[in-house]
């Protein structure tokens, strides 16, 4: 099987860089800070492909550089290097490097083909708004002008996120945090998105309710044959969502593998200890 | 060379110097605003900010438009002033006399007539033809003001036709209401690219800006924007496939002066009997009706 979306050489760096962090051998440096200009580098060189139907697990401590990684793909950041390439995405038979694309068009991509489900439900809902006019956000972001239509799309999404119907017409800031949570799932569901990125999305719920928030994310992988980036420092996570895992530490790539094998053989030492240092 | 003809004339009548230019605000400012005005016409719905000037008139009362229409003028151009409709009212009378006053062009209150129509908050209800040009006095520039304060972010918002939220606010309403209720302001898209706020003009004009034949410049002079609509250009107000767009309905009713049944209303409660009266909010159009 052919990877779809292709990641190669992405870096970001916040600072100006100099001599030191352009060329000293980084891995020797034991954390993201460059000795003599200050220069963070958030991620460095991360390389990695994503199969149709497939969920990468990126797990690591805080501060590795995850949800840059994360915030970068959804072109929240701008990259400081690397290529992005997703199938199917031409320009004048050239495969097209998402990362050059100018914001219009960084957009334009986001709101047809990906979703992003953040940690705090703050940052991707708007909680003064109907739970329903969240996810209209998104489809009319897309481009759908049709609004009997973006109600029944809505509520069928609200339905497999498990939220009452009837409380569609409710601000999300009435429900509980896992209920939110599953309201920013439906949102990035929505305009069937060709990946789907999940920011540690069950950090911070009781373990009952993440358990509830894992089985749904679970069940709509399977059915609806999502193609996901899960981030998380919850190796219990990855473990239950993801088929391959990469390791990731002061912004780099550590180990990368299948989950299994990563979590009953791990090889790099942080990764020895981040599996041993589970409860 | 007719304004040269103008400043001769002046030197004549007194012999002073003339104590302001033509059109009163000065040569480079004029030039400055021109200059914008052509940058507007060439992105149309773009709003380009301009260094609004100090005049005899406070802000907010009409010094976008009547900048716009100062640095344009020439002494040979016929002018028509109006404020909702109405060429009597308080900011169309000072308006006029003033414009008047610094550059002795005539006036008029036939749409057919005017090159140049200076308007708050309303178009005529005469189409305007090619070579006419429609100043339009803007309180507010911004549409997406209702659903973002700040102005880096409508900025980036334009530019990346992130409009989402626009559309949202819109969607909101219907919910909640079950129709648009925007009543005047209603946003448009420009052109297909940029959102654009018409200036507090009701719906009933809105759909008179779409292919118009005449050149529509919008001046702001509070907040320092100028946009423009050149001649045929489409302009779209937004609406949802099952929830068009629609202007005001006044079937059943029509002028009470003129008998008109195709114009805007204004409805006017009888001080004495507290009726309810409907007159022509376009009066220019209303009296050369009476007068046929």
């Amino acid at each position: 099987m052919k990877p779809f979306l292709q990641v190669r050489g992405l870096s970001k760096r916040f600072g100006k860089g100099c001599e030191t962090c352009n060329h000293a051998d980084l891995s020797e440096i034991e954390n993201n800070l460059c000795p003599s200009c200050s220069t963070v580098t958030a991620c460095l060189n991360v390389s990695f492909d994503l199969h149709p139907d497939e969920v990468l697990g990126i797990v690591g401590e805080s501060g590795s550089g995850k949800s840059t990684l994360v915030k970068l793909l959804h072109f929240e950041y701008e990259a400081s290097a690397g290529t992005f390439f997703l199938n199917g995405n031409h320009f004048a038979g050239e495969r097209q490097n998402l990362l050059t694309l100018s914001s219009f068009q960084k957009r334009q991509f986001r709101s047809r083909h990906m979703g992003i489900v953040y940690q705090n439900p703050h940052a991707g809902l708007r909680m003064n708004i109907s739970s329903g006019g969240n996810i209209a956000e998104k489809l009319l972001a897309a481009g759908w002008r049709n609004v009997s239509q973006i109600r029944s799309r809505a509520a069928g999404l609200l339905d497999q996120t498990e939220i009452p119907i009837g409380r569609m017409d409710e601000p999300p800031r009435n429900f509980s945090g896992g209920m939110q949570q599953r309201v920013q799932i439906a949102k990035a569901l929505s305009n069937n998105p060709q990946i789907l990125l999940l920011d540690e999305v069950t950090t911070g719920l009781d373990l009952s309710v993440q358990a509830k928030v894992l089985d749904l994310i679970r069940r709509l992988q399977h059915e609806l044959h999502l193609s996901m980036i899960v981030v998380s420092h919850d190796l219990g996570v990855i473990r239950l969502l993801c088929q391959r895992t990469m390791v990731m530490r002061y912004g780099r790539v550590v180990e990368s593998g299948l989950t299994d094998q990563v979590m009953e053989d791990p090889q790099h030492p942080y990764t020895q200890l981040l599996v041993s240092s589970q409860l | 060379m007719k304004l040269k003809n103008w400043i001769l004339q002046r030197h004549h009548q007194n012999d002073d110097q003339l104590l302001y230019t033509f059109g009163y605000i000065d040569e480079m400012a004029k030039k400055e605003i021109r200059r914008k005005i052509l940058k507007a016409v060439a992105i149309p719905g773009y709003q380009v900010p301009f260094g609004s000037r100090e005049l005899p008139i406070a802000r907010g009362w009409g010094t976008g438009g009547l900048q716009v229409t100062l640095s344009m003028i020439l002494p040979e151009d016929v002018l028509k002033i109006i404020d909702q409709g109405c060429d009597g009212s308080v900011n169309a009378a000072n308006i006029r006399k003033f414009i008047q006053a610094v550059t002795s062009v005539d006036t008029t209150t036939d749409t057919n007539e005017a090159t140049i129509i200076q308007t708050r908050h309303r178009i005529p209800e005469e189409p305007m033809g090619s070579g006419q040009i429609l100043v339009l006095q803007v309180p507010y520039p911004e549409a997406l003001r209702e659903v973002e304060p700040s102005e880096a972010a409508t900025r980036r918002m334009h530019a990346e036709g992130d409009y989402g939220r626009m559309w949202l606010y819109l969607y909101e309403d219907i919910v909640r209401y079950g129709e648009i209720t925007i009543s005047y302001r209603y946003p448009v898209v420009v052109n297909g690219k940029y959102i654009m706020d018409p200036s507090p003009i009701p719906r009933w004009d809105v759909p008179k800006l779409n292919m118009a034949e005449m050149l529509c410049i919008f001046g702001a002079g509070r907040e320092k924007r100028i946009y423009a609509i050149p001649p045929y250009t489409k302009v779209e107000p937004l609406e949802f496939e099952d929830h068009p767009f629609r202007v005001e309905d006044f079937t059943g009713r029509n002028c009470e002066r003129c008998g008109a049944k195709d114009t805007y209303l204004d409805e006017i409660i009888d001080d004495e009997t507290g009726n309810r009266r409907y007159f022509c909010s376009d009066t220019g159009y209303c009296d050369k009706r009476c007068q046929a």
